[in-house]
């Protein structure tokens, strides 16, 4: 059998472990346009922090390849599939055969077109190592750093960078900061927090115009720069698979096997698909790397002749910011059950007889995964101890033969 | 694969095992010594009480284990049955602990929080087996094989 991964971050490895799960011989090629060993792309801000060396930013052991017998080629990129012949066609012209595809090509920073960017000399996106080594390079004491854009990519790049400079200036289009992972009462905790650092936030506005030093914002500000950071969002890469006349909507469209709708022996997992939302019963992108990891490893083990579903995807995030923490997951609608205190924050939102989501900061993230659980496992609230659960996630509020089962080994 | 399981019923909510836990991972020789010195108490054992139920819980060692699959940066194993954290690569991010249905791992108190910390079953201290189960005075916790993987 010959495997052809197209992709080396998370769902490519979660892919390669799949496979050789089952099929401990054939054939596996993985195909990258990085040149670098697997490594953890989430992990560039610490990179840039001094947190971690390039060596610990490694996904994997460096024995990783050859103890899974992956030809792992490197700097090459996939421009074609050739779905009749089943074959792969590289950027140097080289052809590889395969009896079962994965698409993970993961997604791109989105660049918005604003008036006058050409002219800005340093810009930059944050995903990759190329981009963080090349801000790493530009950055000094004394740099102006603007960042558009107020999600976890901005934040955690605006937290590497404080260590380097104190002129830093986060934009968001929206009024608030982490709008896609947090309520409005959440987000104003997060924003409070990252101020104290010298962190400077205009919110609600974006960049009218650039000159090459120079932004100015709709709102009529002008802030000064010499590095900017974009930061806006990220969109799926689909191209070879929207060519072949897969199914494709702002997103690789898979089954819950991760083939994708339309072909046969081609299955795509990671950024570049989109993922069924349990909680809001909506198909989204989950651009997050657990999901990642998951999706490639189901369609590793359905690539090697293996049964596999993945059918509890949902929205999750957690994070850092300066010393402060957030975990979320699911959606945010329903009854919201908020409680506050000292150094911490929770709510959850619980619709339907189940709990449909969560947002946690500070002390208040302790054993969150037992909440998680409620949500992936879409628990009738009903039967478990709800008012206990409000109070605090326990397993303790499960039913007693519950635990006799999970933790007396009985499933 | 021997796992560490829970007897509920046996359970007296003594806290012992906590301590147990937290002195095997110290390095110190005397156990009162360890904890009067005002050290951080970090157990990898987590203790649920009520008025009438007390159990201790650790890292259930899954099958298929979530954390390991969610870990972003590769510092969560699966090894020979036991779930190991790898310090070193761990950057703090807390991802295990969203995902971990027991609420097994924890921010790390001893590392201020920049990693986190869980039950590897004592086989990397010096105690070589389960000190909380050695100690637990009313067998509670148990180490033993009940066929899981």
């Amino acid at each position: 059998m010959k495997y052809v991964i197209i992709g080396n971050s998370a769902a490519g490895i979660g892919a390669v472990q799949g496979i050789r799960e089952l099929d401990k011989d054939g054939d596996i090629t993985m195909i990258s346009d990085e040149n670098y060993h697997t490594y953890s792309r989430p992990l560039i801000s610490y990179w840039l922090k001094g947190d971690v060396t390039e060596e610990g930013m490694k996904y994997r052991p460096n024995e990783f390849y050859t103890e899974n017998k992956v030809n792992a080629l490197l700097g090459k990129k996939v421009v074609s599939i050739d779905k009749k012949n089943k074959t792969v066609l590289m950027d140097d012209a080289s052809v590889t055969e395969y009896d079962k595809l994965l698409v993970a090509t993961g997604s791109d920073p989105f660049v918005p077109q604003l008036e006058g960017l050409d002219k800005v000399k340093n810009k930059f996106t944050f995903m990759k190592m190329d981009d963080v080594r090349a801000v790493r390079e530009r950055l000094s004491k004394n740099s102006k750093v603007l960042i558009i854009g107020a999600g976890l990519i901005g934040l955690k790049a605006a937290e590497a960078m404080v260590s380097f400079t104190n002129n830093i200036t986060v934009i968001d289009l929206s009024e608030r900061i982490l709008p896609a992972v947090l309520n409005e009462e959440a987000s104003h905790i997060m924003k409070h927090h990252i101020e104290t650092t010298g962190v400077r936030f205009v919110l609600g506005t974006t960049v009218k115009e650039f000159s090459e030093n120079t932004a100015t914002l709709t709102n009529g500000d002008s802030i000064d720069l010499d590095i900017l950071i974009l930061a806006v969002g990220v969109r799926p890469n689909t191209e070879l698979i929207d060519a072949i006349g897969g199914k494709v909507d702002r997103g690789i469209i898979t089954d819950d096997t991760q083939a994708v709708k339309g072909l046969s022996d081609i299955y795509a997992a990671g950024d570049c698909t989109k993922s069924h939302d349990i909680t809001s019963n909506t198909d989204k992108m989950i651009a997050i790397l657990p999901n990642a990891f998951m999706q490639g490893n189901v369609a590793g083990k359905n690539m090697a002749g293996g049964v596999a579903h993945y059918t509890n995807a949902f929205p999750m995030n957690a994070a850092g910011f300066f010393g402060l923490h957030i975990i979320t997951a699911g959606s945010y609608s329903g009854e919201e059950h908020t409680a506050i205190s000292e150094n911490g924050y929770k709510n959850l939102f619980i619709a339907d007889n189940k709990l449909k989501g969560f947002i946690l900061i500070g002390d208040m993230i302790n054993n969150a995964g037992i909440y998680t659980s409620l949500v992936r496992e879409q628990t009738p609230l009903n039967e478990v101890d709800l008012a206990l659960l409000l109070e605090k996630p326990a397993l303790m509020a499960f039913p007693a033969e519950y635990r006799k089962e999970k933790l007396g080994g009985q499933r | 694969m021997k796992k560490v399981y829970v007897n509920e019923e046996r359970c007296l909510g003594c806290h012992l095992c906590e301590f147990y836990c937290s002195f095997a991972g110290g390095g110190e020789t005397d156990m009162a010594k360890a904890f009067k010195l005002g050290r951080v108490v970090a157990p990898r054992v987590r203790i649920e009480e009520s008025k009438d139920i007390y159990f201790a819980v650790q890292c259930r060692h899954c099958e298929d284990p979530l954390c390991v699959k969610s870990c972003i940066a590769g510092a969560l194993t699966k090894k020979n049955g036991m779930v190991e954290i790898h310090k070193a690569k761990c950057v703090g991010c807390y991802t295990c602990v969203l995902v971990c249905p027991y609420g097994c791992i924890a921010p790390d108190k001893k590392s201020g929080g920049k990693t986190v910390t869980k039950c590897e079953l004592c086989l990397n201290s010096a105690a070589g087996e389960p000190a909380c189960v050695k100690g637990c005075p009313n067998k509670a916790i148990v180490y033993e094989e009940r066929g899981e993987q």
